[in-house]
């Protein structure tokens, strides 16, 4: 039911993990996810990439900064540019963890099916 | 017959939407929901199995229990429950626990709304919405799923009630 919380669960040591970003920090503001969109398309320079945006540059150069610690983008040095590259592999953390909350809920449910066949 | 089984997400705005429906008439349904002893033989998915601790459900009370792992290690999942509209609607906000069961306060929190609702007459759907209240949340999912406890395989089961 309704509990869940999800939270509990992890109990102690979970609020002693280190605040890392993440993928789902990532994705969670509108203008990140737009600069992800545009470099899945090919890897761009920030200045590239600024040139998209109303935004001021240090706005996305900060975007591309958080981008960067959660690791869906990648800096690569080419000459005396830097790139970024969109990195999907860091995307797929997303189905992962979603695939398994849907499993649970389903299994959760599946029991519930059968109890309510014998109540 | 399907259970329509509807699983959302919108990770921008922290929510996700489950739909389920069931061959069973509301009240048995809400039944199932809110008597302890029968929420202990459905909310954790096999092997685990649920233990109740606290069980008060009035608005301002609280729900506490562990899920029981087979070598004996506890999740407990705690909630408040901040609405009920009796055989209609509950609501929820969840809190981390430490390790005794006790709600961690200032932690990360999530908020459930689940709605029940008659359909083709005698079944009935059941609509939640939960909400997490900062990315923190989320990513504590996956901080458990990936790289919390012990022997975590993905495809693991222990570790998708620690997603719980």
């Amino acid at each position: 039911m309704r509990s869940q919380s999800t939270a509990c669960i992890f109990a102690v040591n979970q609020l002693q993990v280190n605040m890392r970003r993440d993928i789902f920090q990532a994705i969670a503001d509108p203008t990140r996810r737009s600069i992800l969109g545009l470099l899945a398309l090919g890897a761009m320079t920030p200045n590239a990439v600024a040139e998209h945006f109303d935004s001021a540059r240090q706005t996305i150069s900060k975007h591309i900064q958080i981008l960067t610690e959660c690791e869906v983008l990648i800096q690569k040095k080419t000459g005396r540019e830097i790139y970024y590259h969109f990195n999907p592999e860091k995307m797929k953390e997303i189905d992962i963890w979603l695939e398994r909350f849907r499993k649970l809920w389903e299994d959760r449910f599946d029991q519930l099916d059968n109890l309510l066949n014998d109540l | 017959m399907t259970n329509n089984l509807v699983f959302e997400t919108d990770l921008a705005a922290k929510t996700i939407h489950i739909v389920r429906e069931f061959n069973a008439p509301i009240e048995k349904v809400w039944k199932a929901w809110t008597d302890p002893d029968l929420l202990e033989k459905w909310i954790a998915p096999k092997p685990w199995t649920a233990v109740t601790k606290i069980w008060n459900f009035t608005v301002g009370g609280k729900w506490l229990y562990a899920m029981v792992g087979t070598e004996g290690q506890k999740h407990w999942v705690y909630a408040e429950f901040t609405a009920i509209e009796n055989g209609s609607a509950i609501s929820t906000t969840g809190m981390f626990c430490d390790g005794d069961g006790n709600p961690v306060t200032g932690g990360p929190k999530s908020y459930r709304d689940t709605k029940f609702s008659t359909i083709d007459g005698n079944r009935t759907k059941v609509d939640s919405v939960i909400t997490f209240d900062e990315e923190a949340t989320i990513k504590m999912f996956v901080e458990g799923g990936f790289k919390e406890g012990t022997a975590m395989s993905l495809n693991n089961l222990d570790e998708l009630l620690a997603a719980e």
